[in-house]
C-alpha cells in the first residue's frame, strides 16, 4: 500500500521539550516524527511522520477549546490535505494529556474529516469522555507500556485508513459502542436462553449487549446552616508539612497524611509544600494556600460564616492514582471525619 | 465522602475530570498549579479571589442538588 501520512500531537514531555515547568508551552509545529514518533515509525516504515504538533499539559487543560483551534490551524497550515491521519499520545494514565488527546482528535476528525487514534489506560478519565468519538487503542498505565501501545496504534491506523471495520475484541480497541451486523447461527430467543441457561448453571458467559458504567454518586444532603457546622479541608493537590512525614509517593500514590492544623493561622513555605509531581510545584509550594486555603478558612471561622475549621485536614496525591485507591482513600477519610463531627467538606484538586 | 453522606464541594481546575468522577458539587477553580490562588496579582488580590472561590464553594455546600451541579464564582 502507498505510504499512510500523519501528523502526530504530543505534549511538551514526550515532544521533547521539558517537563511540568514548561506545561504552560503553547502548540508548535515540528517537521517529522519526535519521541514515541520515531519508535512508530521503526515499528511501521510504511507509515511517515509528517509532522508533529507539541502543547503542554496545562495550556490545553485551561482553555481547551481555543488551544484545539491552534492545534488544528498548524496541522491545517503545515500539512493540509496531504494528511491521511491522526495519532495523539500515547497519553497512558496521565489526566491532563488523555484529555489533550481526545479533544484533538475529536476536532481533527471533524473539521478535517481525517480519522484520529489515540492511546490511553482505560482507566484515564478521558476515556468516558472521547470513548464514544474517538478510537482509542487500550494503553498500559504509564510508559512501560510504550511499544504495546504504539504498536496498537499502527495496526488499528493501518486500517482505518483503509476504512476497515475495527473489532474492539480482536484490535485491542475500547468500544465506542457502535453497533456492527453481524449474522448469527441461532436466533435472539435461543441465544438469551442458552445464556440464561449458563448463568442459572454458574458457568461463564458474555452478554450481548453491556451496560454502561458510570461513577455517579447520589448526592449528600446540604448543610443548612454553616454557621454552627464543622467544615473539613481535604486535598488531592499534595500539600504536606515540610519534609513530606509520610513519604506520600508524587506519583500514583498508595497512601494519604492526616495533619493538624491546629494553632496555625496560615500554611507558609517554611511550615507546608507540594509533593504532587503532576503539575509545577512553584507557586503551591511559594504560597501552600493557594491549594489548601487556610488562611481564608480561618477568617471565615473568625467572623462565624462556618462554626468551626477541623482540626485535621487529609491530603493525598491526586496523580496517575487509581480509581480503586482513590475511592478506598475517599472511604477511609469519610469514616474518619465523621469521627470528628465533620458535617461539610472541601476538597481542592490541582 | 458524598456516598458517606458528607456534603463535598470540589474545588478544581479539570471540570470533566471531576464530573466523570462523580463529584456533585464543582467549582471551577483559577489554575492547574494554583487553583486557589494567582501569582500575576497582589497577596491582597489573591487572597480576595481565594475567599470568593472558598465563599462559592460553602454556598455549594449549603445548596439542595439532585444531580452534579458546577457552581461558578460570581464577579467581583
Amino acid at each position: 500500500m502507498a505510504k499512510v501520512h500523519v501528523v502526530h500531537y504530543l505534549n511538551q514531555f514526550f515532544g521533547g521539550l521539558g517537563g511540568e515547568e514548561k506545561a504552560d508551552l503553547g502548540p508548535q509545529w515540528f517537521d517529522g516524527p519526535k519521541g514515541p514518533g520515531q519508535l512508530l515509525q521503526t515499528l511501521a516504515p510504511d507509515i511517515e511522520i509528517v509532522g508533529t504538533v507539541t502543547a503542554g499539559d496545562n495550556y490545553m487543560a485551561e482553555n481547551t477549546d481555543a488551544a484545539v483551534d491552534e492545534v488544528v490551524g498548524l496541522i491545517e497550515k503545515n500539512a493540509g490535505a496531504e494528511i491521511d491521519l491522526l495519532l495523539a499520545g500515547p497519553a497512558f494514565n496521565a489526566g491532563r494529556y488523555g484529555m489533550a488527546c481526545g479533544a484533538v482528535c475529536q476536532a481533527v476528525q471533524e473539521r478535517l474529516e481525517k480519522p484520529a487514534i489515540t492511546a490511553l489506560y482505560p482507566e484515564n478519565p478521558a476515556v468516558d469522555i472521547y470513548r464514544k468519538a474517538v478510537t482509542i487503542v487500550r494503553a498500559g498505565s504509564d510508559v512501560m507500556g510504550m511499544r504495546d501501545a504504539v504498536g496498537g496504534m499502527v495496526a488499528v491506523a493501518k486500517k482505518l485508513v483503509e476504512e476497515q471495520a475495527i473489532d474492539p475484541a480482536t484490535d485491542g480497541t475500547i468500544s465506542r459502542g457502535l453497533r456492527q451486523n453481524t449474522f448469527a447461527e441461532s436466533t435472539g430467543a435461543q441465544r438469551a436462553i442458552d445464556m440464561l441457561m449458563r448463568k442459572l448453571r454458574g458457568d461463564a458467559f458474555e452478554t450481548e449487549y453491556a451496560m454502561p458504567v458510570f461513577s455517579r454518586v447520589p448526592p449528600a444532603p446540604p448543610v443548612k446552616d454553616l454557621s454552627s457546622a464543622t467544615v473539613a479541608l481535604v486535598t488531592s493537590g499534595g500539600i504536606v508539612p515540610r519534609g513530606n512525614p509520610d513519604r506520600i509517593e508524587s506519583a500514583s500514590a498508595s497512601k494519604y497524611g492526616e495533619y493538624s492544623l491546629k494553632g496555625l493561622e496560615r500554611l507558609t513555605p517554611e511550615s507546608h509544600q507540594t509533593v504532587h509531581g503532576g503539575y509545577d510545584p512553584t507557586y503551591a509550594n511559594q504560597d501552600p494556600n493557594r491549594v489548601l486555603p487556610l488562611d481564608v478558612m480561618r477568617d471565615l471561622e473568625r467572623e462565624g460564616r462556618i462554626g468551626r475549621l477541623a482540626d485535621t485536614y487529609f491530603a493525598t496525591v491526586g496523580n496517575a492514582t487509581s480509581v480503586e485507591r482513590a475511592e478506598q482513600f475517599g472511604r477511609e477519610i469519610a469514616g474518619k471525619l465523621i469521627n470528628f463531627g465533620a458535617l461539610a467538606v472541601i476538597l481542592t484538586s490541582t | 465522602m458524598e456516598r458517606a453522606g458528607l456534603p463535598t464541594a470540589h474545588i478544581c481546575s479539570i471540570i470533566p475530570i471531576s464530573k466523570t468522577v462523580g463529584a456533585n458539587r464543582i467549582v471551577p477553580s483559577v489554575a492547574i498549579p494554583h487553583p486557589l490562588g494567582d501569582p500575576a496579582k497582589t497577596p491582597e488580590q489573591e487572597k480576595a479571589i481565594r475567599r470568593r472561590l472558598v465563599e462559592t464553594a460553602l454556598k455549594a455546600l449549603e445548596t439542595d442538588i439532585s444531580e452534579q451541579q458546577v457552581f461558578e464564582v460570581g464577579p467581583d
